[in-house]
């Protein structure tokens, strides 16, 4: 254990610090998209790349997201690692063309000889002021398409650990990045980070044993919340963070419920057709003897991603989880 | 009225200026394709082409068009589920094939075959893809050929993107990416040639303009006076070759790999050429085109050519036409009998190859499938 300073460090620049070791470790992975170069990226993510390793590590493309996403297969074919930045979450779609026809089953379609280690990097959810495009959740379109790996770190280590671990995937990783969190900090020394933290394992965040909720990204820190002010009322929950969509981590989650026999799902993304309800199913076949309540969900309401002024009214707040663990236990009463 | 002559303005009269930064980039005249299809077949040119290379070419035509007859033939057999042929633009497919390096890359559509073929790639495996085995059967790393890309204009991208990485590692690889004249209508189309020209990618992009997407004719695909026309705004160099005269494509295609190896950029080329057959062989062509139109094109056979100026040259006697013929015949003979034999599947390769590690999910789905294929076993 080196006894480097631990100073506090934001997600930002966990993930920075991710992409330049991946960078000085290993000469092919290059980092490519919008203004990621100079400006460092509109969150300065890839701050300090393009200086450090040059313009032809660190790309500032045209402005075409299928363009950055499809010139990125070719170079992963020619045994390059490349690390796409979507600028927002909306301005993804236009590449989802190629993620989905090309990415996702390039490996699949050659029986194995063309693997695509590409991480497209997704800064996604709401919760910042944004204006129209620039707050959706857009995982369970991710999710719904198989050969991708979906990831999204809720806390500065592992933005780091996660991040490291995508790069070094053999598989396309869509790395979501809750914009939210950002900002968030946490002691943290960058001179000895967090170890790579392994693609598809959950974490339990908070043991308890009343009920698990059952969250990741940018909810992650509102149903810790939740746990502490549901406390007070008796109420000892378990937070699990999946921090890997798929891969699933059955195992974590339903050993947690299957403890506490009750679970909320919690996400921002809509609720009708969206993870929550993968999720639910998943938890209610494998643990349906163990539960005592239907397995419950908080997601956004099924909408358009609200004007920002609204965004309050729309995204799960502490009151909308507890209100939900209250119905565990009336569920369960009655 | 012009701003000159407005009522009452002083003598010195208001010319516009430039805004401050503006200059133009490039001059554009370099870049312009010439308005005629460049030919060599039929003019004088033609007298100083290699004879070697006449030959070859004329082997290959002579086998790619048994290969899209017989391909054909093997969809009213049910071996293939679709086929769509490339009769017609055989010059097209082989001429631009041939003027790659082996290290090269081609990153061909599904109308390709015979372009991958050319490559040496198995007549079979360049056929997984439409039989519905497999989509892909071959490795792409082993001759070069990316897989046969069926959403249109998609590949095109990825042919940018490797020849960059090519050229980032010092590689003196060139890309050649094919697309149909329907394809440029798309996005990727367009987002592949800005990234090439601003990225000074070596890649050449071939339009082969057969007419029609499907049953859309060109005319209702574009306003642009000709789609080799569409280089200028990218800035890179448009050229416009007839697609049926084999060593013309050859020639402008050797050039334009020439260039983009040495640094030079990438070029976009525009082969006029036209399909014979129907898109594929579930179209009925005759809801959309007249027979006069595909008479006058038969007059401009792309084997036809090259036979006239291999006789007129004494390069071709009974000899050399009945051996191509013949190994035409026995390429044909070969695939007919390989694609008859009914391929060895093994469902469970449905898993292997989604991820590099199975996940969970997938080992309990292999698991299911597996019993499934037991049970089936014992059935019998
Ligand atoms: C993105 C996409 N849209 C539609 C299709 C269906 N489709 C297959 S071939 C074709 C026409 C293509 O014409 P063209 O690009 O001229 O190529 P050609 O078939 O003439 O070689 C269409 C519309 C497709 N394959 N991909």
């Amino acid at each position: 254990m080196t006894t480097a300073a631990v100073k506090p460090a934001t997600m930002a620049q966990a993930l920075q610090r991710a992409m330049r070791d991946a960078m000085a470790e290993d000469p092919t992975v290059h980092v490519m998209g919008e203004d990621v170069g100079t400006l460092g990226g509109v969150f300065r993510v890839t701050d300090g790349l393009a200086k450090e390793f040059g313009e032809d590590r660190c790309t500032d493309t045209p402005l075409a997201e299928a363009g950055i996403l499809g010139t990125a297969v070719g170079m992963a074919m020619y045994g390059l690692r490349p690390v796409v930045e979507m600028q927002f979450d909306a301005f993804a779609y236009p590449a989802f063309e190629q993620l989905i026809s090309h990415v996702a089953r390039m490996r699949n379609r050659t029986k194995g000889g063309m693997p695509m280690p590409i991480t497209v990097r997704v800064p996604y959810g709401g919760g910042i002021g944004g204006v129209e495009h620039h707050s959706d959740s857009s995982e369970a379109y991710y999710m719904a398409t198989p050969g991708l790996h979906v990831v999204t770190p809720a806390t500065v280590e592992d933005a780091y650990g996660l991040l490291r671990a995508s790069i070094a995937s053999d598989d396309p990783v869509v790395f979501l990045e809750p914009k939210r969190l950002y900002w968030s900090k946490a002691e943290w020394s960058p001179e000895a980070p967090a170890a790579v933290e392994p693609i598809g394992r959950a974490v339990v965040r908070r043991s308890g044993r009343s009920a698990t909720l059952i969250t990741y990204g940018p909810s992650v820190p509102v149903c810790m919340e939740a746990a502490q002010a549901a406390a007070a009322e008796g109420w000892d929950l378990e937070v699990v963070d999946l921090r890997s969509l798929v891969p699933f981590d059955d195992e974590t989650v339903c050993a947690s419920v299957r403890r506490t026999g009750r679970a909320v799902v919690v996400h921002e993304s809509t609720g009708f057709g969206g993870p929550g309800g993968e999720i639910a199913a998943r938890v209610t076949e494998r643990c349906f003897h163990h539960l005592e309540a239907p397995v419950l969900r908080v997601a956004g309401f099924d909408i358009p991603y609200p004007p920002p002024m609204l965004e309050r009214h729309h995204l799960p707040g502490v009151d909308r989880v507890l209100d939900a663990v209250a119905r565990l236990q009336w569920e369960a009463a009655s | 009225m012009t701003v000159q002559e407005l009522p009452g303005s002083a003598a010195a009269a208001y010319r516009p200026t430039p805004p401050p930064a503006w200059q133009p980039r490039t001059d554009p005249a370099p870049l312009l394709p010439d308005p005629e299809p460049y030919r060599v077949l039929g003019t004088e040119a033609a007298a100083s082409a290699d004879p070697e290379l006449l030959l070859r070419l004329y082997a290959e035509l002579v086998r790619g068009r048994r290969y899209n007859a017989q391909a054909t033939a093997l969809t009213k057999q049910g071996r293939l589920a679709v086929y769509p042929s490339s009769t017609g633009q055989e010059a097209c497919e082989v001429g631009a094939a041939l003027a790659l390096e082996e290290r090269d890359w081609l990153f061909p559509s599904y109308r390709d075959t015979l372009a991958a073929v050319a490559r040496g790639l198995d007549p079979v495996q360049a056929l997984t893809l439409l039989r519905g085995d497999w989509h892909t059967g071959y490795d792409p790393h082993e001759h070069r050929v990316a897989p046969l890309c069926t959403p249109l204009a998609t590949q095109l991208p990825h042919a940018v993107g490797l020849a960059h990485a090519a050229r980032l590692k010092g590689d003196d690889v060139v890309a050649l990416a094919m697309v149909g004249d329907g394809g440029t209508s798309e996005g990727d189309f367009h987002e592949a040639l800005n990234f090439a020209a601003v990225w000074n990618a070596p890649v050449v992009f071939l339009v082969q303009n057969n007419g029609f997407a499907i049953s859309v004719p060109l005319a209702k695909q574009t306003a642009a006076p000709s789609l080799a026309h569409k280089a200028v705004g990218y800035g890179m160099p448009g050229r416009l070759v007839d697609g049926n005269d084999a060593v013309a494509v050859h020639e402008v295609l050797g050039q334009a790999v020439a260039r983009a190896r040495r640094g030079g950029g990438p070029t976009l080329i525009e082969a006029v050429t036209y399909r014979m057959d129907a898109h594929t062989n579930a179209d009925d062509a005759t809801r959309y085109r007249a027979d006069s139109e595909v008479e006058t094109w038969r007059a401009h056979d792309p084997i036809q050519l090259l036979e006239r100026e291999l006789t007129e040259r004494g390069l071709l006697d009974d000899g050399t036409r009945q051996a191509a013929a013949e190994a035409a015949e026995t390429m044909a003979a070969d695939l007919r009998e390989r694609m008859n034999a009914d391929p060895v599947l093994n469902p469970m390769d449905l898993f292997e190859h989604v991820y590099a590690r199975q996940t969970t999910q997938l080992r309990e789905q292999a698991a299911l499938l597996r019993a499934e294929l037991d049970a089936e076993e014992e059935a019998r």
